[in-house]
């Protein structure tokens, strides 16, 4: 049988960030007096039956990566996240090689803190730095200094972390070229082996998705996102990190093995509220509400909400969606001529890359990384 | 009590001419004239009134809906006139409203004697009012003035009894007051058209000659005609002759609508009513025609007969594709009924298979286009209307364009365009704004005259073409809604007009180009492009947007390539969400047209080519399906 990751989702924050529309709530929301640590214990216990449930449904697999993601995981106690990935290893076979990934607010962690997470055996970082000027945090909504940020990534070096990531958003309402130029910089000037670059979303139903429609804020023009994105692009490849999905670059070598899962279609669980699973081109997910999820998994010991199952259409759709965005790109193969004709007229407009082609591959150029979805909704769905 | 029940009144083929009085009321849209018949139904008690309902004639929901008539019918109304005591049969005949039906009016006028002048005395006389008031003149009918909702706080009877009466030629003193919304003088003017309105004359003896004056499409019975007999006599035991084709039809049934259809054994001098022959087509029973019979024809028509002539032309589309044949089926249903609606097949690079039709004017476009959508459920999409042109070749080919797709690339001789004589009433402060509309328009002025102290009838003649490009809306909106249009017909003259073509991304799009004066063209490439340049979404590509004559451009822009179209998060939980935003977005892409390799959003093609286009809306729409 194949490998199997895991997501491990961990749906608390200390407060919630005005752009974001994940599944997490803070304390208020879940009307918790007592702080976030003190439910860390049972949280972690409901997601360790959940484990014993996947393991019930996906069979004795080995496991090859790991992904504490959220909301915030480092708000958890070291001690807890070590007793999920103890789980982890005692109901599958956790390899010796695995990516071990945890994303991490650089307002929540110490040295000490990232000290006991490496011992735990979690040998990736990701830290939400977003970007190095005030303003544009504040307009983000984010709480964090700056100065923390650079402090934390140093730490993680300290710790004896290796694999150390670090996420980027541009295109915040009132970011200027010259702030974006001055992150880009900021997080170069780090010991970094990956970078996320986003590109700003406002969704519907987020602090910023209403101040937008207010009129209260307005959002740079896509011109100008695009500019961003090319000028990530520039600085990341002259610094080494090398493209190899839409919004990720990383050394030779660092590429998230856990997030290269997803768009090449391996099987993965995702345990907590909310969360997706992929199993053989089935798809599920659990019931989105912490309270909703506990009572499921003390009632059945199964939190799932509901579940797909792709038909040969979708899934060659999914995949071909996932696998455009990569560096490697999709061969010939997988188009019908019809299809490669629409790509012939985007490779004529300088979209695709053109020594790609001549091998029988469609890679997307830098324009044509910016037009994805657009080319996918034309030679698919 | 002056109604008489409708068992007890003089029967149909058997009531003498000297009883008749055959009477029309002419009236703008809206100044009362569905009312005031309602009313009289009423009063005359042929209706009753736990059965009636508002605009109880006008029996299409278009018609209901617009408070407008398209189709006349002929109501028999018996009256006991309070003047005389003596029994009457009164035909009320309606007639439609509107500027694009002249010639169905003209028929109507025909079939009377006389003609109730119906004026909004809060408004004043209407050109359209004005232009059938002529035409009854000039049929030497005997004219009635009415002012109608004098009940109105606003309503100034004594100024418009003055116009009416230097119109006519009568004292103001002379005009009927009255309200179809209370009833308060209907009963007077009932009496008034008995007394004031000649009786219909004819020889019973002579060859059947019956003017035909409509002629309706019913799913049960077929085509029901209605006539005006003027000689003779129709019965059912007769066979029946269409003077203009020659073809005998037997009689299938023959009546009157009072209101509702009453058999009888037939109709006599003077009567109005129906006759039902089986055939299942307007254009086998048209409008002007004279009726006869197959044993003892006439050897004379009643004069006036012409064919309707469409005069405006305009290409329907199904908005999706599929519905072609049902646009076909569509239209067949409405030709049975409309005898002056003409069209063929077209193919448009653009748009698909549709058809070319041809109107009688823009209403009766507007109301084709709408019951076609209503009532077979089609969303189609209609391209600019144009004119017809006569166009000769260089080598003295002559060529009649309905599509400026069939303008000749060769080199042109000359080409004559439709005029019409057009009257337009307004208040007097607007008269200059209307002169330099018309002259705008290429209007060269014929004549003007004050109807009142403050309002003036304002006479152009005027390309057709100028007016069927919004002249109507400009004329509204510069006069605050004050002025009225009328226009007919006088003729062709040569034009100096050049072919527009648009371009996209140097292809020819042959939906947007049109024929227009040479002075107006580049002000129509650059109104077309910028116009273009707003409703075409980005793409992956620039995008070219050109106007051309001949091989000369005129106008440019371009629409710049679009930059940005992904998603920057694609995570575990994100795969289902997207694939299924795509597919949606997909989906929003089918109701885009392909040109070349251009997307053209079908809203495009409708702002650009309606002329009171809301670019906003269609922008919103587009923005929506992104």
């Amino acid at each position: 049988m194949s490998n199997l990751s895991f997501y491990i989702h961990i749906p608390y924050c200390v407060r919630r960030c005005g752009y974001c529309d994940f599944n997490t709530y803070t304390p208020a929301e879940l009307s918790i007096s007592s702080g976030l640590n003190q439910i860390s214990r049972s949280y972690v216990d409901l997601v360790i039956q959940e484990i014993g449930f996947a393991q019930s449904i996906a069979g004795n697999r080995s496991i090859s990566t790991i992904f504490f993601g959220g909301g915030t995981p480092t708000l958890m106690e070291p001690v807890d996240l070590g007793r999920i990935i103890s789980a982890l290893a005692t109901k599958f076979d956790l390899l010796q090689d695995s990516e071990i990934t945890i994303e991490a607010n650089p307002d929540s962690v110490s040295l000490e803190k990232l000290i006991a997470l490496r011992e735990l055996g979690i040998n990736r970082i990701s830290f939400g730095m977003q970007s190095a000027v005030p303003h544009v945090l504040t307009a983000l909504d984010r709480t964090h200094d700056p100065e923390n940020v650079m402090r934390a990534v140093h730490w993680a070096k300290e710790s004896g972390f290796e694999e150390i990531s670090c996420d980027l958003i541009y295109g915040a309402p009132g970011e200027s070229m010259s702030d974006w130029e001055y992150s880009l910089d900021a997080a170069l000037s780090l010991p970094l082996t990956h970078i996320s670059a986003y590109a700003l979303i406002v969704e519907e139903g987020t602090k910023l998705g209403k101040q937008v429609q207010r009129g209260e804020v307005t959002m740079p023009d896509d011109d100008e996102t695009a500019d961003k994105y090319l000028l990530a692009d520039d600085k990341f490849e002259s610094a080494g990190l090398h493209w190899y999905e839409i919004s990720n670059w990383a050394k030779s070598g660092s590429e998230s093995r856990h997030n290269m899962g997803y768009w090449t279609g391996v099987d993965w669980w995702g345990a907590g509220p909310g969360a997706h699973s992929h199993l053989a081109g089935r798809r599920f997910w659990n019931v989105k509400h912490p309270t909703a999820y506990a009572d499921r998994i003390i009632a059945t010991g199964d939190p799932k909400q509901s579940e797909e199952l792709l038909d040969k259409t979708q899934k060659w759709n999914e995949e071909l969606m996932l696998r455009i965005r990569l560096a490697k790109g999709v061969d010939h193969k997988a188009f019908t001529s019809a299809q490669l004709g629409t790509l012939g007229g985007y490779l004529k407009d300088g979209h695709l890359i053109e020594s790609a082609w001549l091998e029988n591959r469609i890679v997307l150029s830098r324009s044509g990384r910016l037009l994805a979805d657009r080319i996918i909704r034309e030679i698919a769905m | 009590m002056p109604a008489i029940p409708i068992a007890s009144a003089p029967q149909p083929s058997l009531t003498s001419p000297e009883q008749i009085r055959n009477f029309c009321i002419i009236a703008h849209i809206d100044h009362g004239k569905s009312t005031l018949a309602d009313r009289m139904l009423g009063i005359t008690e042929v209706v009753e009134l736990r059965n009636m309902r508002a605009q109880y004639l006008d029996r299409m929901d278009i018609e209901r809906e617009r408070g407008i008539t398209i189709k006349s019918q002929a109501v028999r109304l018996p009256w006991r006139s309070g003047i005389d005591g003596q029994e009457y049969i009164l035909n009320m005949i309606d007639t439609p409203g509107h500027v694009d039906f002249t010639y169905e009016v003209s028929r109507s006028l025909a079939a009377c004697e006389g003609a109730v002048l119906l004026v909004d005395c809060a408004q004043g006389i209407e050109a359209q009012t004005l232009a059938n008031l002529y035409l009854a003149m000039e049929n030497n009918l005997t004219i009635i003035p009415v002012l109608n909702k004098i009940d109105l706080p606003a309503a100034q009877p004594e100024k418009f009894a003055e116009e009416l009466a230097k119109l006519i030629g009568c004292e103001p003193e002379d005009c009927l007051r009255v309200s179809g919304k209370t009833g308060v003088g209907v009963t007077e003017l009932l009496d008034q058209i008995v007394k004031q309105i000649p009786a219909p004359t004819g020889d019973p003896t002579a060859p059947t000659r019956a003017l035909i004056f409509d002629s309706v499409y019913d799913t049960y019975r077929g085509v029901v005609t209605y006539v005006r007999v003027k000689d003779g006599h129709l019965s059912t035991r007769d066979q029946i002759q269409m003077f203009s084709t020659g073809v005998r039809h037997e009689m299938l049934e023959v009546g009157v609508i009072s209101p509702e259809p009453i058999v009888s054994k037939g109709l006599g001098v003077g009567e109005v009513g129906y006759v039902i022959t089986g055939v299942k087509d307007v254009r086998q029973s048209r409008v002007g025609d004279t009726i006869t019979t197959y044993n003892n024809p006439t050897k004379t028509a009643l004069s006036g007969y012409k064919d309707p002539r469409p005069m405006v032309f305009s290409g329907l589309f199904p908005l999706d594709g599929a519905d072609f044949p049902l646009l076909r089926e569509a239209l067949d249903k409405l030709q049975l009924n409309d005898a002056a609606l003409v069209y063929e097949p077209e193919s448009s690079a653009a748009l698909g298979f549709g058809f070319r039709c041809g109107f009688l004017g823009l209403l009766h476009m507007e109301i084709v286009r709408e019951r076609l959508e209503r009532e077979s459920n089609l969303v189609l999409i209609s391209t600019a209307p144009n004119v017809v042109y006569s166009v000769t070749t260089g080598d003295g080919q002559l060529i009649t364009v309905t599509n400026p797709s069939e303008y000749p690339d060769s080199k042109i001789e000359k080409v004559e365009e439709p005029i019409v004589r057009a009257t337009v009433l307004a208040p007097s402060e607007f008269i200059g704004t209307i002169m330099e509309l018309c002259q705008e328009r290429r209007g060269v002025l014929i004549g003007m005259d004050y109807l009142s102290e403050d309002r003036v009838e304002i006479r152009y003649t005027l390309p057709l073409a100028e007016i069927v490009f919004d002249f109507f809306d400009q004329l509204k909106s510069r006069t605050r809604g004050y002025a009225s249009l009328d226009y007919e017909p006088i003729g062709e003259s040569v034009g100096d007009l050049v072919k527009v073509d648009i371009l996209l991304q140097g292809e020819k799009v042959d939906a947007f180009s049109a024929i227009v004066h040479k002075e107006k063209a580049y002000a129509y490439g650059t109104m077309m492009t910028s116009k273009l340049r707003e409703l075409i979404p980005r793409q992956q590509f620039e995008i070219p947007i050109q106007a051309a004559i001949g091989g000369r451009i005129i106008a440019r822009e371009s629409i710049r390539a679009i930059r940005k179209d992904v998603l920057a998060k694609c995570y575990g939980g994100d795969i289902s969400r997207k694939r299924k935003l795509l597919e949606k977005q997909k989906e929003g892409k089918k109701r885009m047209k392909m040109v070349g390799r251009v997307e053209v959003p079908q809203e495009a093609f409708v702002a650009a080519l309606t002329t009171d286009a809301d670019i906003d809306k269609a922008k919103a729409k587009a923005k929506e399906r992104e």
